[in-house]
């Protein structure tokens, strides 16, 4: 089974944004996250899985903790593509501006 | 002059919100986004151009068109006209498809509603909400928009290594 992962999927659910959204004030250890929700902490668990699958979150072994933390890299593809689609749509306008021109 | 460009995702909602301001009457703004002939004329950033091959425009209707590259390859897609109100508003389901209009199934989609507001000074503001079925859904619309969107700055960039060589 193929388990490789987008970062779509990692923003896909509501709880895992929730979770992107504290990592970025701090790296936080599992047991942290899960603090901030009120889901058991196998389903946090289970979500910060995915996230790091989709190379969405990091670990950093701090001792004998470990804590998670933001891939800013990864997350910038998402602004990647919105920029992308942003474009597409100024360059249209700009376009139909010329045409009205004409029309 | 401004014209209040407006791109705003929403990710939560799995919505982006459009809106732009345009300087010319709302009858012919509507014409722009709603005669094949004239949609042509702009949907396409060049050196990309649009093809049109079925456009039934009302409800239950379909526009079916290609983007086509300058080698000629082509993107179809389809949009269904779920509702109209003439002169002022319509909605569509949009989705990939082949030549023949055929999507397939659990292809990505999008709805798009489009509204049309006169404003002051014979202006027209229009006003685009698109909603995604999920988020991976957004990144291929998006990504479509790249593709595109790269071949043009790649055109752009031979336009000024021709000038510079002048």
């Amino acid at each position: 089974m193929d388990i490789r992962r987008d970062i779509y999927q990692a923003i896909a659910d509501p709880t895992r944004r929730a979770i992107l959204t504290l990592l970025t004030i701090s790296a936080l250890t599992p047991n942290a996250i899960a603090a901030h929700f009120g889901s058991s902490r196998q389903a946090v668990s289970k979500h910060i899985q995915i996230l790091a699958e989709c190379g969405a979150v990091d670990q950093d072994q701090r001792g004998r903790e470990i804590y998670y933390k933001l891939n800013i890299d990864k997350m910038k593809e998402i602004d990647h593509w919105m920029e992308a689609f942003r474009k597409l749509w100024e360059i249209r306008f700009d376009q139909l501006d010329n045409l009205l021109n004409d029309i | 002059m401004n014209n209040n460009f407006v791109f705003e995702p929403n990710l939560d909602a799995k919505t982006i919100h459009i809106v732009r301001e345009f300087n010319a009457p709302i009858e012919k703004v509507w014409r722009a986004w709603t005669e094949p002939g004239l949609i042509e004329k702009w949907i396409a950033p060049k050196p990309w151009i649009a093809q049109t091959k079925i456009m039934n425009f009302t409800v239950g209707g379909i526009w079916l068109y290609a983007m086509v590259s300058p080698e000629g390859q082509k993107h179809w897609s389809r949009f269904e006209f779920t509702a109209i109100e003439n002169g002022s508003s319509f909605s569509s389901t949009n989705m990939f498809s082949d030549e023949d209009g055929n999507t397939a199934a659990g292809a990505p989609k999008s709805y798009t509603e489009t509204k049309f507001t006169a404003i002051e000074g014979n202006r027209t503001k229009v006003d685009v909400l698109k909603t995604f079925t999920d988020a991976a859904t957004i990144k291929m619309f998006a990504e479509r928009g790249f593709k595109e969107g790269t071949i043009m700055g790649y055109n752009q960039l031979d336009e000024l290594l021709a000038s510079e060589s002048n």
